[in-house]
């Protein structure tokens, strides 16, 4: 292994890792970015989920920005692993471990199924596909025909039947390492996997997928791999969102939870590691604080024009997204990653209405 | 029987409102291959000018059914400048560049859903629609609201003056040409994207027709009515097959009137479930889509 390598696939994110894991012990407070010190249970019930949402939008660019899969419904997976583990606890009365075992098994046989359906078609009608498919979940956990998901009330986690070390106010920093380790395991598994030789497919579909299969191999099924790896591990993300929030709402089975971690992904920079992961706690970061920028007093001097595009973190979010779309297409990460074509740019061919043999075209 | 005939008709009116939004749908990704997220804002912009225009703009006009059909025209207006200018500012300068397209439509909806309830709140709005909408006329014994006939009837106009435009007018064969070939429409020196902006402006017209007639069908205008809509048209465009009108048409009908009997004679949200199952069916048997011409999907 070469030692650039080495220092860009082990050391930096060690180092990167390291230091975030003892952010809990910090008791200082940083003025104007936190309302209160670090180490206080509702700053790091922030951070914990800035880091699980660093993990999650970089399980979405598995599908993403690696492979060239435009899903819609990657909230789906999410959702699962929010409810059913949830279920099988509260409602169901069953063992944790059980639990968590149960609803991974769930997540790998959906994400089998659906994704085999759906990978039948390709580009912007698996986009629609998968969104049918996610609003299919949001109706079953809406109107909750077993009385399991408690519909719009959402359903709260029975915390006797939790690990006693996830449970309480005192216990978030235990949640924020958690959360943590959840990034940890998909940072790592991500390294591992596109580095992997169907990894290396996986980007090959990503830039033409006719050349993929004039060389012989099938991309339906490099195509499943990513996406039961993505969803599988999302659902993962679930359970820890499910313990980090104390029980299960009706948000993730939106479609907009998707459309948020396309946003994070494509802000961060699709296909890169560290891209995914900043976009996602830029987003959950800037969307929590923005509301208090919003009702502050500076901008309540503001004329009326000005204000009200202001308190609406979402607007200023899909704003941002817009610019960065134009103007930076390889998203944050671009601005380091220099030369050579990065995020969107190298994703042409995920909605490409007809395939074609050619390499992309950089400039039409 | 009576119930049968209200659920038909309301299913219908249900239809027509689908419709108007898969057909904008529909032609913009046979013509250009961009899927417009954007077009549940286009929804919004309709109802919301439609309401506004209603309540202060034409607030002096005495009668209730001329101050709502002006204000229906407004919105109708302000919908179709809106598509239009959507495409010339955001769409157009990424000429080509797919992915991008689609990233600045979803961004749009969702600065937009957003800027709509900075402005108003979240709370859908009353709209004051003329009260004879409201009664009921009686067809073999089935109650059935009035405002379903004007759904309906709008629909069947627009599908109508759609396929006369698209048959019978130049800008409508270049059309019909451009999502057969876009490429031999170029070489043939057309400008093709004089179309482009066309088809966004008649999307954002017809969709700005559903935001006034739903409206209508829900007594109320809300932020994100249009963006609920819009995932059941986008299932509707993918059954009817991208870019093909009658296509989207007939699964319009087809959607509407499932998920209206399940949803009554199985259970609620029984029939949201089942019109994702018949979307999995169709593309597993069929996957262009019932009348697919022109499609992003390959088997």
């Amino acid at each position: 292994m070469k030692r650039r390598q080495l220092l860009s696939d082990w050391l930096v994110p060690l180092a990167v890792f390291a230091v975030l894991a003892i952010v809990p012990e910090l008791h200082f407070s940083i003025p104007k970015l936190f309302d209160q010190p670090i180490s206080s249970p509702g700053t790091l019930q922030l951070l914990a989920a800035c880091v699980l949402f660093g993990g999650l939008a970089l399980t979405y660019d598995i599908q993403f920005g690696y492979t060239g899969l435009l899903s819609f419904g990657h909230a789906l997976y999410i959702a699962v692993g929010v409810y059913l583990s949830n279920i099988a606890i509260t409602d169901w009365h069953w063992n944790f471990w059980v639990a968590i075992l149960f609803t991974m098994g769930v997540a790998f046989v959906l994400a089998n199924v659906l994704g085999f359906v759906s990978l039948r078609v390709g580009g912007i009608a698996f986009a629609m596909v998968t969104l049918a498919f996610a609003q299919a979940g949001a109706v079953l956990a809406l109107k909750d025909p077993h009385h399991w998901t408690h519909g719009e009330e959402g359903l709260g986690a029975d915390y006797t039947r939790l690990p006693h070390v996830f449970v309480g106010i005192f216990n978030t920093k235990n949640l924020y390492w958690l959360a943590l380790g959840f990034l940890v395991v998909v940072f790592f598994t991500v390294r591992w996997a596109v580095e992997s030789s169907p990894g290396r497919v996986w980007q090959a579909i990503r830039e033409n997928e006719l050349r993929v299969e004039v060389l012989g191999m099938r991309p339906h099924l490099y195509k499943l791999q990513a996406f039961v790896l993505s969803s599988t591990l999302a659902a993962g993300g679930g359970i820890v969102y499910m313990l980090l929030y104390n029980g299960s709402t009706l948000g993730v089975t939106a479609p907009n939870f998707t459309l948020a971690l396309l946003l994070m992904v494509v802000i961060g920079g699709a296909g890169s590691r560290w891209g995914a992961v900043l976009g996602g706690i830029l987003y959950t970061y800037l969307n929590d604080r923005l509301v208090s920028v919003g009702s502050s007093s500076t901008v309540d001097g503001l004329p009326h024009a000005l204000r009200i595009p202001l308190s609406q973190p979402l607007f200023l979010l899909g704003v941002i997204f817009i610019l960065i779309v134009f103007f930076l297409p390889g998203g944050l990460a671009g601005i380091v990653v220099r030369g050579r074509p990065s995020g969107l740019r190298r994703l042409q061919e995920a909605v490409r209405p007809e395939p074609s043999l050619t390499a992309p075209q950089e400039d039409a | 029987m009576s119930t049968w005939l209200l659920l038909t008709i309301t299913g219908l009116g249900l239809g027509a409102m689908y419709f108007l939004i898969a057909s904008g749908l529909s032609l913009i990704y046979g013509l250009m291959g961009v899927l417009n997220f954007a077009h549940g804002a286009f929804i919004t912009v309709g109802a919301y000018a439609s309401w506004w225009t209603e309540a202060h703009l034409f607030s002096g006009v005495h009668s209730i059914t001329l101050r709502f059909l002006l204000a229906a025209l407004m919105g109708l207006l302000v919908g179709g400048v809106f598509a239009a200018l959507v495409e010339l500012i955001l769409i157009r300068p990424l000429y080509n560049r797919h992915i991008e397209q689609v990233l600045v439509t979803v961004g749009l909806s969702i600065a937009f859903v957003a800027l709509v309830q900075g402005i108003w709140g979240p709370d859908p709005q009353a709209f004051a629609v003329p009260p004879w909408l409201h009664e009921t006329t009686t067809i073999a014994g089935a109650h059935i609201p009035n405002d379903r006939w004007i759904e309906i009837g709008t629909a069947a106009a627009v599908l109508g003056l759609l396929q006369l435009f698209l048959r019978r007018t130049r800008y409508g064969l270049i059309i019909r040409a451009g999502v057969e070939n876009r490429a031999m429409v170029q070489a043939l020196g057309i400008d093709v994207r004089k179309a482009f902006t066309l088809v966004f402006a008649i999307g954002g017209i017809a969709a700005a027709v559903a935001g006034v007639l739903s409206g209508v069908y829900f007594n109320v205008v809300g932020p994100d009515q249009g963006t609920s809509l819009l995932i059941f048209a986008f299932i509707v465009v993918v059954i009817g097959g991208l870019g093909s009108i009658g296509g989207s048409a007939a699964a319009a009908v087809v959607v509407a009137l499932t998920q209206q009997y399940t949803n009554y004679y199985a259970s609620a949200g029984v029939g949201d479930m089942v019109v994702v199952l018949l979307l999995g069916l169709v593309l597993l048997a069929r996957p262009r889509g019932l009348a697919g011409a022109v499609v992003g999907a390959r088997a």
